[in-house]
């Protein structure tokens, strides 16, 4: 029965089919109090309706599934591109629990960050000794060359001041002086993630460069990619930049640190931008952002603190990759090589290849504000028409963007940008206005499950399905690959959707 | 840019008239010439009603709470100008006895910062309610913000008391960031021998008592028309001590790093002054107490 023969367990996802929990489940159900089935369809099919729409959107002191996570996890994924970085967070334990397992579900990577361990006396009279203690106990048992701390809600709220604890504890011989302890205040109900990424890179370049900024610059460029979870982008910026001969800082790497190769030993700092490197970043020729609201006060930095200019490329699609070689190809002099010239050709040919598929297709989609205007650019290209667009963590300054970007294109005119709402929100739009695909992070699932949209997975996280963020979403590469995701969702909702023999296989072809 | 901006805060316990002094003293400022900011960091937001005539301004939280984020704000809605062109902003806060006061004042000062309030000024002045109660009640003399204190006390020992507690809270941040303290303003409640017992404590605590404020009505019926006794009374000499008040701020050099006392130390300078008694009072005294204790 149950899980009695030891050479079969069963998966839950098939355990409780077994007649003895369906008869559990029934019994179990005359004491819940529940609603008759037929009124639960009742309501279930009233939330797919425009009145219904209505009242969600005059929604006011309630989220239900924000596109959106809290700011000290974008903070530590700043820190860990950096050398021997290890980020720490003040604050309560749980907090920094449940960041090593987001991204532990995501890459399939172990993820180290510490906390400070505060608890109720930590609340009452401050973070300050377990700020001591823990950067103490962190440099002797994990001997980081840097330590990034950021902080949780209950820190903040408490007014901790992190420059004057840390500058405590280096006094009171706790680290030593010379330890780089960049820090930034994450406050988790302000933002999101990504003002999270920008707060924690800002302080660490502060950091790292401080009395560094030399008479010359030293000829390189600046990559900051922003709160990037595909590993292949980055490995596809440097791929892009090598093959072009140009000399350049990824600020930061976390390339190894987030896809390191199994050699059977346990390493806790793979890869990162070497802590000197990122210090000469001060004196760069130019940086490039790859995403630019996950990175605005950092650029503001380094345009007033370091007088360097900052540019923003999105090499998402045919056009947004031209603009960001031909951006690199005059920062640098250097010209865009033939290989990258037959790349895009290879692209541009698979494109038209599908075009035919994409054209016309309405389209859904949710995310952080960067990946979002990177996939309209992608869709636009390809005739693709952009519909709905929920964007949780939104601004006025990327609403206007997207629009002059949307606006750019006849496929564009469709489309509604949802900035601050969240999934349900969706989920009403998808009932009552329906697209033919819908892309976002795992959390889609459920919005497929409903309202039966063909989901495309590309965000951040993806927790159900493996792999995904080994490839990349940038360059030439990067736009088959996207192609590849989409236009093959749409053949494979076709070949479902055509399936019955005798009934609707007419058209249940062999080639596409 | 920020570097030039002289940022100054006035603490004190409550009611002591921090508020009144702050505003006096910084219309005294502006007469002169010098462009000011006021911060009110104060749930009350009574630390521009003089500047402003005024019931109370709009607050920065009052109005993030109505629109649901301090992010839906601009600058000029709470951002005023008043009495010679002082600036005025009230972070406001939380009804007593909910939330926290501390995290609004955090909030209101990044959202200054963010939104480019603090340009084109010669000072910014942080009006903060009492003791530093707490960590957001700090924020004001965080690296980067305020650099000099002003702690305005009188001559009653709860007051004292107080600004002892003040001097405390600057020294755990005079080392790790630049705070300082520029001195003691006695305001004075007509205690006995107030001026000998505030310059005293002003030395065990290593720092000056930059100035004498007087009791005078005058101040009360400038501020039932809420108005400085500068604008109400300009020729009157309470308005002078302000004036005076003013420029010893604006030259003040003497910038140190506090050594407060200990309760035992303060309660014997006390005895020293007559305001407590001897030891045996004292003890008589908590004999009382406890007789008292001990019957209910």
């Amino acid at each position: 029965m149950a899980q009695n023969d030891i050479n079969r367990i069963k998966d839950h996802a098939e355990l409780f089919h077994q007649d003895e929990y369906q008869a559990l489940f029934a019994g179990k159900k005359q004491f819940e109090g529940g609603h008759d089935p037929e009124e639960v369809t009742r309501i279930a099919e009233w939330t797919k309706t425009w009145e219904y729409r209505e009242k969600n959107f005059s929604r006011e002191a309630l989220t239900v599934n924000p596109a959106k996570a809290c700011q000290p996890l974008g903070a530590i994924l700043a820190a860990v591109g950096f050398e021997g970085t290890l980020p720490f967070v003040h604050g309560s334990q749980g907090c920094v629990a449940y960041f090593r397992s987001h991204f532990t579900r995501h890459f399939k990577e172990p993820f180290s960050a510490v906390s400070s361990s505060m608890t109720e006396d930590a609340a009452v009279f401050g973070g300050l000794n377990n700020m001591k203690d823990g950067l103490a106990t962190s440099y002797n048992l994990y001997n980081p060359k840097m330590i990034a701390v950021c902080t949780t809600c209950m820190a903040e709220v408490i007014g901790d001041d992190l420059q004057a604890f840390i500058r405590t504890s280096k006094d009171e011989g706790f680290v030593p002086q010379e330890l780089p302890i960049p820090y930034a205040h994450t406050p988790s109900f302000v933002g999101s993630h990504i003002t999270g990424y920008d707060n924690m890179m800002k302080g660490i370049l502060s950091n790292l460069t401080a009395g560094k900024k030399a008479e010359t610059t030293n000829g390189k460029i600046n990559f900051i990619p922003g709160f990037e979870t595909y590993i292949g982008n980055l490995r596809e910026i440097k791929r892009i930049a090598e093959l072009m001969d140009v000399n350049y800082t990824l600020l930061a790497d976390n390339t190894e640190y987030l896809d390191s190769p199994n050699n059977g030993e346990y390493n806790m700092y793979p890869g990162g931008t070497k802590l000197e490197d990122a210090a000469d970043s001060i004196n760069a020729e130019a940086t490039i952002s790859f995403q630019a609201y996950s990175t605005t006060k950092t650029r503001e930095y380094i345009q007033n603190d370091w007088q360097q200019a900052s540019y923003v490329a999105r090499p998402v699609g045919i056009r947004g990759t031209d603009e960001f070689l031909m951006k690199l190809s005059a920062l640098t002099g250097k010209p865009i090589p033939k290989e990258l010239e037959d790349e895009r050709g290879r692209a541009v040919d698979a494109l038209t290849d599908s075009q035919a598929w994409l054209h016309g297709k309405k389209i859904a989609m949710y995310g952080d504000p960067d990946l979002v205007i990177g996939l309209t650019q992608f869709l636009l290209e390809v005739g693709a028409e952009p519909v709905h667009i929920v964007v949780t963590n939104s601004n006025d300054v990327f609403e206007t963007e997207l629009r002059a970007l949307l606006d750019t294109s006849p496929f564009g005119a469709g489309a509604t940008i949802w900035g601050g709402k969240d999934l349900w929100h969706l989920r009403s739009l998808l009932f009552t206005e329906p697209v033919d695909l819908l892309i976002g992070n795992s959390y889609g699932k459920y919005l497929w499950r409903d309202t039966h949209t063909p989901i495309i997975r590309i965000g951040y996280p993806i927790f159900d399905r493996h792999h995904l963020h080994r490839y990349a979403t940038y360059g030439y590469q990067g736009t088959i690959n996207l192609l590849n995701w989409i236009v093959n969702t749409i053949l494979d909702e076709l070949d479902r959707n055509t399936i019955i023999p005798a009934k609707t296989d007419i058209s249940y072809d062999l080639i596409r | 840019m920020t570097e030039q901006i002289r940022q100054i805060a006035f603490y004190g316990k409550g009611g002591i008239g921090k508020s009144t002094t702050s505003q006096n003293t910084i219309a005294g400022m502006a007469e002169l010439g010098q462009r000011v900011m006021i911060v009110g960091c104060d749930p009350k937001a009574d630390s521009t009603r003089l500047m402003l005539h005024s019931k109370a301004q709009t607050t920065i939280l009052h109005l993030a709470a109505e629109r649901g984020a301090v992010e839906d704000l601009e600058l000029d809605e709470v951002l005023l100008t008043g009495y010679r062109d002082v600036r005025c902003v009230e972070s406001g806060g939380p009804e007593p006895g909910v939330g926290c006061a501390g995290r609004g004042i955090i909030t209101a000062i990044n959202f200054l910062e963010e939104n480019g309030a603090y340009e084109d000024l010669d000072f910014v002045s942080y009006d903060v309610l009492g003791d530093v109660v707490c960590g957001g009640f700090a924020m004001p003399i965080r690296e980067g913000k305020a650099q000099e204190i002003y702690i305005v006390t009188s001559g009653e020992m709860m007051a004292m008391y107080a600004a002892n507690n003040i001097a405390r809270g600057i020294l755990k941040y005079a080392h790790s960031g630049g705070v300082r303290l520029g001195g003691l303003i006695c305001n004075s409640r007509k205690v006995d021998r107030e001026l000998e017992l505030i310059e005293t404590l002003a030395k065990r605590l290593n720092t000056q008592m930059i100035h004498f404020v007087p009791r005078n009505n005058i101040v009360q019926h400038a501020e039932l028309r809420r108005m400085t006794v500068i604008e109400y009374a300009p020729d009157s000499a309470q308005a002078d001590e302000y004036r005076t008040l003013a420029n010893k701020i604006i030259d003040n050099k003497n910038l140190t790093i506090p050594t407060p006392i200990s309760m035992d130390e303060l309660e014997d300078l006390l005895v020293e002054f007559g305001i407590l008694g001897g030891e045996e009072e004292y003890e008589k005294a908590i004999a009382q107490d406890q007789a008292k204790a001990a019957v209910v």
